[in-house]
């Protein structure tokens, strides 16, 4: 095949020459808010749908199966919620700067959106990472905060959203809101290996007697399951609020087009 | 290629030097936040020796924060910068001037009058030069990082808050090694891995922050 027929076939794709590329194509026209927004709004109740069923879950075996931890007692459980969220943090993160990266490669439209609708879900991901870490050194190890490599490169982290967050909703044209909050996800994605690693370095030469959060005792299997399933969860609830967000920024920057007009007024009938 | 960075650092170090106030103000600065801290915890010695890095290193960070904005801005208001952009070579060197520029003006004179703060601090000789040295070859960094903060803050509201939100994380690494280098020079160890470590955060940051810092300019140029 030449490149010159590559380059053609999405166009003769109908003919039925090469299904699977005109099942790409195909796929490429979601890129487009206006044909996303429906589709978003389709997909919607079904991640709430999952997020639901994989808490419940989730929830059931770390709540009820899992047994109590001979050395933490109860307050373990926690973990549940904990390790989830930091999970979710970070890669929510990595996704933003992907959608960031192809925003600005491929200046599309749509992938500005989604990055500012993650940023406000990582944030509150981070927020809760760290809180129920205080909640949970508090009776571990009796003290709200320690100056852990962990703890502060989360803490940073979520300086990081903050600051994507604020240089976003500082700038008022959208599409360079969008390429500034772009680059500036990118320089973060990069600098965050270097912030982690420089933490750890400070952490080990200026901590003296404390706590280690590497070495924990080997998990149950059904502790992980729990654990799996709860970050499922979140995964799944962070799915739905992003979409959710993006659908309300999509209305709110294509408000001068036609089929939002004609959205609107459909609603409106009914 | 060479001339054009040469050409904007001797610009803007030339425009930086007639206007003096600018450049020692920022050094006031430094030396007024390192003046504080001995009134806010008392002038024990030993607890001034033992704070001496990170206070003298957090003020480098904060001094350098306060002269970012001037980096772009007057360029920007007056048509310069545009016409940077439309120059038929890459934006990136002109930017790589001007960081080179900018630590010309702020961080060489911070890693000249950092020792005599550290003498304040009572910190010993040998500490006192690391402390110069790593301030020294850690300050090109600063420079870097903040010239992409300083470009993706140009012209908004507010700008001065928001950059120190998205330049001072960026910062920390830097100011883990730099006060790393002293904090083991003063204990009597060996600080060259500390150095080694801001000597490369200096390179990295020279060597890819213009590309990252053009990018946003040209974002903010549109």
């Amino acid at each position: 095949m030449t490149a010159h027929e590559r380059r053609t076939i999405p166009f003769e794709g109908k003919n039925g020459n090469n299904a699977r590329m005109t099942s790409f194509t195909h796929l490429y026209k979601f890129s487009a808010p206006a044909a996303f927004y429906p589709l978003a709004g389709r997909l919607i109740p079904w991640f709430w749908g999952l997020a639901a069923l994989f808490g419940a879950i989730g929830l059931w075996l770390g709540l009820a199966v899992a047994p109590t931890d001979f050395q933490q007692g109860e307050g373990y459980r926690i973990i549940f919620v904990h390790v989830g969220a930091s999970w979710m943090s970070m890669f929510l993160y990595l996704i933003m700067a992907f959608w960031s990266a192809i925003g600005l490669a491929f200046n599309t439209r749509l992938s500005g959106m989604m990055a500012a609708a993650l940023a406000p879900t990582g944030a509150l991901f981070a927020f809760i990472s760290l809180w129920t870490g205080a909640l949970w050194g508090k009776p571990m190890w009796g003290t709200w905060w320690v100056w852990d490599a962990r703890l502060t490169s989360e803490l940073i982290l979520l300086f990081l959203y903050i600051g994507f967050i604020a240089l976003t909703r500082a700038i008022d044209d959208p599409r360079r809101a969008d390429r500034a909050g772009a680059v500036l996800a990118l320089v973060g994605v990069v600098n965050i290996p270097i912030i982690y690693f420089s933490v750890t370095w400070w952490n080990t030469l200026h901590q003296g007697a404390s706590v280690s959060l590497t070495k924990s005792p080997s998990m149950a299997a059904v502790m992980l399951w729990g654990m799996l399933f709860c970050a499922l969860a979140m995964w799944m609830y962070a799915i739905a609020v992003s979409l959710i967000r993006v659908r309300g920024i999509i209305l709110e920057r294509e408000r001068h087009a036609n089929w939002v007009k004609a959205l609107l007024l459909d609603r409106a009938k009914h | 290629m060479l001339r054009v960075v040469l050409h904007v650092i001797a610009r803007d170090v030339r425009l930086a030097l007639r206007r003096p106030a600018d450049v020692c103000s920022t050094l006031f600065f430094f030396m007024l936040v390192a003046s504080l801290f001995p009134l806010g915890v008392g002038p024990e010695t030993e607890v001034l020796r033992r704070l001496a890095p990170g206070v003298i290193w957090v003020g480098a960070l904060l001094a350098t924060l306060l002269s970012l904005p001037r980096m772009f801005a007057e360029d920007f208001y007056d048509g310069t910068l545009e016409q940077l952009a439309l120059a038929p070579y890459p934006l990136g060197l002109a930017v790589l001037g001007k960081t080179l520029a900018h630590w010309l003006v702020s961080g060489l004179p911070l890693a000249l009058i950092a020792p005599l703060l550290g003498l304040q601090f009572d910190l010993p000789p040998e500490a006192l030069m690391i402390l110069a040295f790593a301030v020294f070859i850690g300050t090109p960094a600063l420079s870097g990082i903040g010239a992409i903060g300083a470009a993706l803050t140009l012209g908004l509201r507010g700008g001065g808050v928001l950059l120190s939100l998205l330049v001072l994380p960026l910062y920390i690494s830097v100011l883990v090694f730099g006060a790393g280098a002293v904090d083991a020079a003063a204990g009597g160890l060996d600080p060259a891995a500390h150095l080694f470590f801001l000597a490369a955060l200096a390179v990295g940051g020279l060597a890819f922050a213009p590309w990252a810092a053009a990018a946003a300019l040209r974002i903010a140029l549109e």
